[in-house]
């Protein structure tokens, strides 16, 4: 579905991402792990298009045959099954929560967008509750459940995922995890950003580990929570599977 | 505060701008000296724009108001006590009997435009982004109908002519040498350093108990100070004065040899204050000629949106000529960070302009 | 000072802030969503009002079809605007983008200047529109009457536009968070250039309704009002459009009552008196009348 290959990019004079390589197959969840700055959500945001390697090859399966992403203006990429949750959420907070769903679906032109509202309302509850509502008044869980909503209305067949449980109570992290493990379920394919080694390696088929701009370590997340390393750096040497990794960590 | 080994080059730089300065006043037409010495007092009046927009990181626009301020005290303190008491009836007894020489002239229209500056900068400073340069738009506008309304001390919109030529080009060259010590030993001063943690981050400078009100207020006073200085000098150049003069154009000017020159550059702005008064006056007669009114400014704009658009650190970027530059560890630590935006990271996703990695080379 | 007085001031401050709104809606979407303060907006008025001279006095067509003229214009000026100076530069330091519209607006004026002479050209206008059609007692032309109510009326397709359509819901979108609204699959430029077309439309027409009540036109004359159309969207809360409507009314409002109610000797004042507004209201309410704190998060 996704494939970067060796690809360096660049945000202004600094380079952030260096001969990074990664695959996503449909129908996996694939995590991408490390600290802050390791370069994660630039990885998300070459995907998506807003930023654009400098050497090497980005490819997204996309209507049946490849595209090359750097080919493609970042309204295209959804066009052709991308949707990305940005981190921090970045809701419209001065629009309602229907105006932000709405958005969700600006390119399509299918007339099934209100079947999808209902269906993303069935999901999460508490955005029927608060329809009318301002997107900013909701709490930091309920906007988080209205990003991914909101991504979903794309129908995305690649969703990219940034740090969802940034800033959430545990509780709310369990579910947002929850509500992740069904969006695959029901055909479509993840790739998860994440500070959460531990929750993040238990939901997902395969991991990568990014490390300033680089990938370390990659493997089935099964293998990678048994690596010394991983356990180290991202887990807590003592097994404490519910607690976030500390969030400097570094690998040595 | 000069490094030895620059000594020499400061020395070459002086006997060049005496050696300029004794030719075009003593070998050159009446005009040539105007132009010269209109060139000198928009270097004074840039570099200490420069130097308060590039210290407060807020655009001010109200150089005009204050050269107006500075124009017409000093005008008034100079203007022979013959002529002041049918031309200028409302003076108060002291005024009308004093006639002062140029120096303390223009020292006391200096000092009056830094007062405006306080006066206003207390309030208008506390203005965030831009709002401040409409304010201070808002300022000049102020400042013109002021002036025009206040006939028996400034004959108004008539405006003030014979007012005696006192302006020499050493005059001139010495307020600029003024200027540039003042602003260049303010800049690396601690108020200086208080207004560059300001500018990077007025948030984390605060908790750092910089008194962010009063370094801006001192940061605008100064500027405006010369350019009252430089309104009196021009006042005593051109020998008339009228409101009208310092308007928008004149603002845009200004600014325009600010961008050129590299904002936060001190010798980039006076070599593209220089320049562009030279090019202005030399254009001004073809387009008398051709009777292409607006032509000049026409070719001023496109420059100025054209530096803007290709080249918009300015053609000195923040950089300054080695021996203007105080040592090496502010060489180190300097370039780089000047040319950050105030604002942070933009808001627009790079995609959105082409010329986005150009900007961020600078 | 009688009643019928104060009426016809009221009636003055109602066509002159009626003025202000429709180019200060225009400042406001174009600030909204670039964060610009675009000095050239009260200019693409002036071209707004030379064109629609041409039309009306020099080829002798229609009122309608000025009409249609300078909105048409003033869209594409002001897109064409954006397109070559402002685009290029998005992502660099906002006061960049405030210096060009600086230029562009000085440039615009010469060229016009340039082209047209600087001399005052009269503005005619049929007849008709001069006609005192009275105002519970206070003079009233028909022309006025048709400012107020088609800036009403324009203003309210406008908010219909921008609520309910596709381009608005998108121009929004990309007002509230750039980044978040590409993700949404939208042309940024496109929503861009979409504030500004509607923002030139509004100025174009301003220009067209301004000559007619000014009875002439000349290169300068978008820059004052421009100003205070300015000022009028700063003072009701830049980025918010009812705000940028309610503070041309202030505006309007403020500057007809303190000529017509003070004496005389204080007319002179007037612009002076508007930019002192502004700095007192920018104290007393950084965010203005209706606008949400726009500055800390941009």
């Amino acid at each position: 579905m996704l494939w970067l290959d060796a690809i360096d990019v660049w945000r202004g004079p600094s380079q952030v991402l260096r001969q990074v390589s990664l695959r996503v197959e449909a129908g996996e969840i694939v995590t991408l792990l490390g600290a802050n700055g390791a370069g994660k959500t630039s990885t998300l945001l070459t995907v998506s298009g807003h930023l654009r390697p400098r050497a090497g090859r980005a490819r997204l399966a996309a209507a049946g045959r490849e595209a090359d992403l750097a080919r493609l203006a970042p309204p295209q990429i959804v066009a052709a099954g991308v949707a990305h949750c940005p981190e921090g959420r970045q809701v419209f907070g001065g629009m309602t929560v229907l105006e932000n769903l709405r958005l969700g679906a600006f390119l399509r032109r299918d007339g099934e967008e209100r079947a999808d509202i209902d269906r993303m309302m069935g999901l999460f509850p508490i955005l029927r509750e608060r329809s009318s509502g301002l997107a900013g008044q909701l709490s930091g869980g309920e906007q988080m459940m209205l990003a991914m909503a909101r991504a979903l209305m794309s129908r995305p067949r690649l969703l990219l995922l940034d740090e969802p449980s940034l800033g959430l109570a545990p509780q709310m992290v369990e579910r947002i995890f929850d509500v992740i493990t069904r969006i695959r379920d029901t055909g479509t394919t993840v790739l998860l950003v994440e500070q959460n080694a531990a929750m993040a390696l238990e939901i997902a088929d395969r991991a990568y580990v990014l490390e300033s701009g680089e990938i370390q370590l990659s493997g089935p997340a099964a293998t990678l929570v048994d690596d010394p390393r991983v356990q180290e750096a991202y887990l807590g040497v003592l097994p404490a599977p519910a607690e976030p990794g500390p969030a400097d960590g570094r690998l040595s | 505060m000069i490094p030895p080994r620059h000594v020499l080059a400061w020395a070459a730089l002086a006997l060049v701008a005496l050696a300029v300065t004794a030719y075009v006043e003593t070998q050159l037409s009446g005009y040539a000296r105007t132009v010269v010495g209109f060139a000198g007092i928009s270097a004074i009046l840039v570099v200490s724009l420069s130097f308060s927009n590039g210290l407060t990181g807020l655009f001010s626009l109200g150089h005009p108001a204050f050269m107006m301020v500075g124009g017409y005290v000093a005008a008034v303190l100079t203007f022979p006590v013959s002529r002041k008491g049918f031309m200028l009836p409302a003076l108060p007894e002291w005024l009308a009997g004093a006639e002062l020489p140029l120096f303390p002239a223009t020292v006391a229209g200096g000092l009056a435009a830094a007062l405006v500056a306080v006066v206003v900068g207390f309030p208008v400073l506390r203005l965030r982004g831009h709002y401040l340069a409409v304010a201070t738009l808002g300022l000049i506008i102020i400042m013109r109908v002021a002036v025009n309304n206040a006939d028996g001390l400034t004959r108004g919109a008539l405006g003030l002519n014979g007012i005696p030529r006192l302006t020499t080009l050493w005059v001139i060259l010495g307020w600029l040498a003024a200027t540039l010590v003042v602003c260049w030993r303010l800049k690396h001063s601690s108020v200086g350093r208080s207004l560059m943690a300001i500018r990077e981050n007025e948030m984390a400078a605060a908790c750092m108990g910089v008194r962010r009100a009063s370094s801006k207020l001192i940061a605008f006073s100064v500027g405006a100070f010369f350019a009252g200085v430089g309104g009196a000098l021009w006042a005593h150049l051109l020998t008339n004065l009228t409101p009208g003069s310092f308007d928008l154009v004149l603002a845009f000017m200004l600014v325009v040899m600010v961008v050129v020159g590299g904002s936060g550059s001190l010798g980039g702005a006076v070599v593209a204050a220089i320049g562009i008064t030279v090019l202005r006056e030399v254009l001004r007669p073809v387009e008398q000629a051709v009777g292409a009114y607006g032509l000049v400014q026409i070719i001023i704009a496109v420059l100025l949106i054209a530096t803007l658009l290709l080249r918009p650190q300015g053609f000195f970027g923040s950089a300054e000529p080695a021996f203007l530059r105080r040592d090496t560890r502010d060489r180190k630590t300097k370039p780089g960070r000047k040319n950050r935006p105030p604002e942070g990271p933009g808001r627009f996703p790079e995609h959105t302009a082409k010329q986005e990695a150009r900007h961020e080379k600078a | 000072m009688s009643g019928a007085y104060v009426l016809q001031q009221l009636v003055n401050g109602l066509v002159l802030g009626s003025l202000y709104a429709l180019v200060a809606v225009g400042f406001s979407m174009i600030y909204g969503i670039v964060r610009l303060i675009n000095f050239a907006h009260g200019d693409v008025m002036m071209v707004g009002a030379f064109s629609a001279y041409a039309i009306l006095t020099a080829f002798g067509l229609p009122l309608w079809s000025a009409v249609l003229a300078v909105l048409t214009l003033g869209a594409v000026l002001a897109m064409l605007i954006d397109a070559v100076a402002f685009r290029p530069q998005r992502g660099a330091p906002q006061v960049n983008g405030f210096i060009t519209s600086l230029g562009v607006a000085i440039l615009m004026q010469n060229l016009a200047i340039l082209t047209l002479s600087g001399q005052p050209r009269p503005f005619n206008v049929p007849g008709w529109l001069k006609e005192n059609i009275g105002f519970m007692g206070a003079r009233m032309t028909v022309l006025d009457a048709a400012i107020v109510l088609v800036t009403l009326a324009v203003l309210g397709a406008l908010v219909v536009f921008v609520k309910r359509s596709r381009a608005g819901l998108a121009m929004r979108a990309t007002a509230e968070n750039p980044l978040a609204a590409s993700l949404m699959g939208i042309r940024i430029n496109r929503a861009v250039a979409t504030a500004f077309g509607l923002g030139g439309a509004l100025a174009g027409l301003a220009g067209l309704l301004w000559g007619a009540r000014a009875g002439q036109i000349d290169p300068l004359m978008g820059f004052l009002p421009g100003l205070k159309a300015f000022v009028a969207a700063v003072i009701g809360g830049v980025g918010s459009l009812p705000g940028a409507v309610l503070g041309g009314f202030v505006v309007g409002f403020a500057e007809v009552l303190f000529v017509g109610l003070l004496p005389p000797l204080y007319g002179a004042y007037r612009d002076a008196f508007v930019f002192g507004l502004l700095i007192v209201i920018l104290l007393v309410l950084p965010n203005g009348l209706l606008g949400r704190s726009v500055e800390d998060r941009a």
